[in-house]
């Protein structure tokens, strides 16, 4: 079982990053879960979410998970330790920042060590969508890292997913998406 | 006319979006809903359908869950297909109301996020509501993940509107761990839906004023007695009629429903008994014990009312001990689930050891691990030939180790 999860700030769209990948993995014949763990917090406050991936049904309902990959889409929430509980030296973190790899790593020391890739998220979000909504842009990194179906299946699941907007919302995302691919290292 | 929703074979949908897409399908006359988490997202997906098109029938908004379960009475008597959803406080806030349902033989089916009661204010999957409602004289369905959100819902109005039945019927599913869970969901197209549920019969419709009837009547001791009895006999004889529905629902999904569901129960020594989203990952438990050799099996009721008494004495006649686990805080007492079990053995004449564990209070995560630990104490006391392990346990309970004997 694949085992994914995200932390976010309530409002960057965690949860429809976390269900639009499950819906994605699901049009493979993959079964899934999506979920979040919520508190009564307000919008802004720290979150996380999650996906697990299996070609059986996923019959586990508990929110413990051993993640293969951490995905962190807010740039203030990689200097918090939390993000490496209850990881393994094989997971891979999928991070949001402006700096690169060793400018990050030298403060965020709880990250040294750690398979560790970079994406300006916020930044691609924010100049091909118009909004900082992070969550598009990671999956296209996560796509790129992980190699878990190719690209070009990924885009044209994705592209069906966001149907409901309209066609600006759409292509923004899937340019932010491409964009993402293209510069996560 | 209600638009056609176009749905996919398969839909990654939560539970909560597995049961608006049943009410829509159901073409339910009436809802009258007060939205409450983590129920709120049935309640604003079916007003969304409603505003594109897709319901025909009336969206009630009320200023409380007292006056959702009211309105829902009136259009159930006035006669029309009715339906609603709701949550813990909200559920306690329709105590009164639930009972006034039942007792009219109104077919209202809720949908119920379970969730915690305050306080202390929670907003998490547990059984408290479910438990609250339990002799509010309601049939109550167990959903253990989205698709049979989605499936027990469908369920429930055929069961309801069964003129040897009319009784209303609550569909339970976890809050959060199977409301806001996506998973893949195969849904049934709009018309097979609709056909499988079938129109809605009235049954002494208010509304129908050539044939006046009256609701809620008075009765004192001369009749009080006969009319609960009469009820009560509906809801023990409820089971022909669920049998029947859950058999005609495999003939058309091919997906078995049980009112008394096993796993790997037939080999069993011990047995675990335990209801909702926990009963699938007991599930993995039970795996990983029947690696180590342990001979482990578990069952649950997926009616909780009617109780299947009777099926699950037989079911565990074969089995040493029983642990039985609630969802709920018991308040000075053992839980729901080891009371009705300890009954339905004793009626038979059986005297596997019984214990109780309480778990997940709030929404305390239970691993796979955790219920392992839970096998293995069951297994002493099998082996033991008596109870050698504590009475009520707490499972994942921190601070000092808490039990009752």
């Amino acid at each position: 079982m694949l085992q994914i999860r995200w932390h976010s700030r309530a409002g960057q769209g965690a949860v429809t990053g976390a269900k639009a990948l499950a819906d994605v993995m699901a049009r493979t014949g993959k079964y899934v879960q999506a979920y979040s763990v919520y508190g009564a917090e307000k919008r802004g406050a720290p979150m996380t979410a999650y996906d697990k991936i299996d070609d059986k049904p996923i019959l586990d309902h508990s929110k413990w998970m051993t993640p293969d990959y951490v995905l962190v889409i807010d740039p203030s929430l990689v200097f918090q330790e939390e993000i490496v509980d209850n990881t393994t030296d094989d997971t891979i973190f999928i991070v949001t920042s402006h700096m690169d790899k060793d400018d990050l790593l030298s403060i965020a020391k709880h990250l040294q060590g750690k398979k560790v890739y970079v994406i300006d998220a916020i930044k691609i979000s924010q100049e091909e969508i118009g909004r900082a909504i992070p969550n598009t842009p990671m999956l296209g990194a996560f796509i790129k890292v992980s190699g878990i179906i190719p690209f070009e299946d990924f885009l044209t699941s994705i592209e069906d997913i966001l149907s409901k907007f309209p066609r600006k919302i759409i292509d923004g995302n899937l340019r932010a998406i491409k964009r993402a691919y293209e510069e996560v290292k | 006319m209600a638009e056609r929703y176009e749905l996919k074979q398969k839909e990654v949908w939560d539970g909560n979006m597995a049961a608006s897409h049943a009410l829509r399908q159901a073409q339910v006359d009436v809802v009258a809903a007060y939205p409450i988490t983590p129920s709120t997202p049935i309640v604003q997906n079916y007003a969304q359908f409603l505003a594109d098109g897709y319901v025909d029938g009336e969206f009630v908004m009320v200023e409380s869950e007292h006056s959702a379960m009211s309105a829902c009475v009136g259009a159930a008597a006035a006669g029309g297909r009715v339906a609603t959803a709701t949550s813990s406080q909200g559920y306690a806030l329709m105590v009164e109301v639930l009972y006034q349902a039942s007792g009219m033989r109104l077919p209202i089916v809720m949908t119920v996020v379970n969730r915690a009661l305050a306080s202390p204010l929670n907003i998490h999957g547990d059984h408290g509501d479910l438990y609250l409602g339990r002799d509010a004289g309601w049939i109550h369905l167990i959903a253990n993940n989205p698709q049979e959100a989605y499936d027990m819902t469908l369920c429930a109005f055929k069961i309801a509107e069964d003129e040897r039945v009319r009784l209303p019927v609550t569909t339970n599913q976890d809050g959060f761990l199977v409301s806001h869970t996506a998973q893949v969901v195969e849904p049934l197209q709009d018309e097979v839906a609709y056909k499988f549920i079938g129109d809605y019969k009235p049954m002494n419709p208010m509304l129908d004023t050539k044939n006046p009837v009256t609701y809620g009547a008075q009765t004192e001791e001369e009749w009080h007695f006969e009319f609960k009895a009469s009820q009560h006999k509906a809801l023990m004889e409820s089971p022909v009629v669920i049998d029947e529905v859950f058999e005609a629902f495999e003939k058309l999904t091919g997906r078995k429903y049980n009112r008394v569901e096993t796993y790997k129960l037939d080999d069993a020594e011990i047995a675990l008994v335990i209801m909702g989203s926990a009963y699938e990952t007991a599930m993995v438990a039970v795996d990983k014990a029947r690696e180590e050799g342990i001979k482990v099996g578990l069952l649950m009721p997926r009616t909780f009312r009617p109780f299947p008494y009777n099926e699950i004495a037989e079911k565990l006649k074969n089995v040493k001990a029983i642990a039985a686990l609630d969802r709920n805080a018991p308040m000075g007492a053992m839980g729901a689930l080891y009371n009705e079990v300890s009954g339905a053995l004793a009626a038979n004449g059986q005297s596997a050891i019984m214990t109780n564990y309480i778990y997940g209070l709030g929404g305390r995560d239970i691993t796979a691990e955790h219920i392992l630990e839970v096998i293995k104490e069951t297994e002493k006391n099998a082996k033991a030939g008596k109870r050698v392990t504590d009475l009520q346990g707490f499972i994942n309970l921190r601070g000092p180790k808490l039990s009752f004997n």
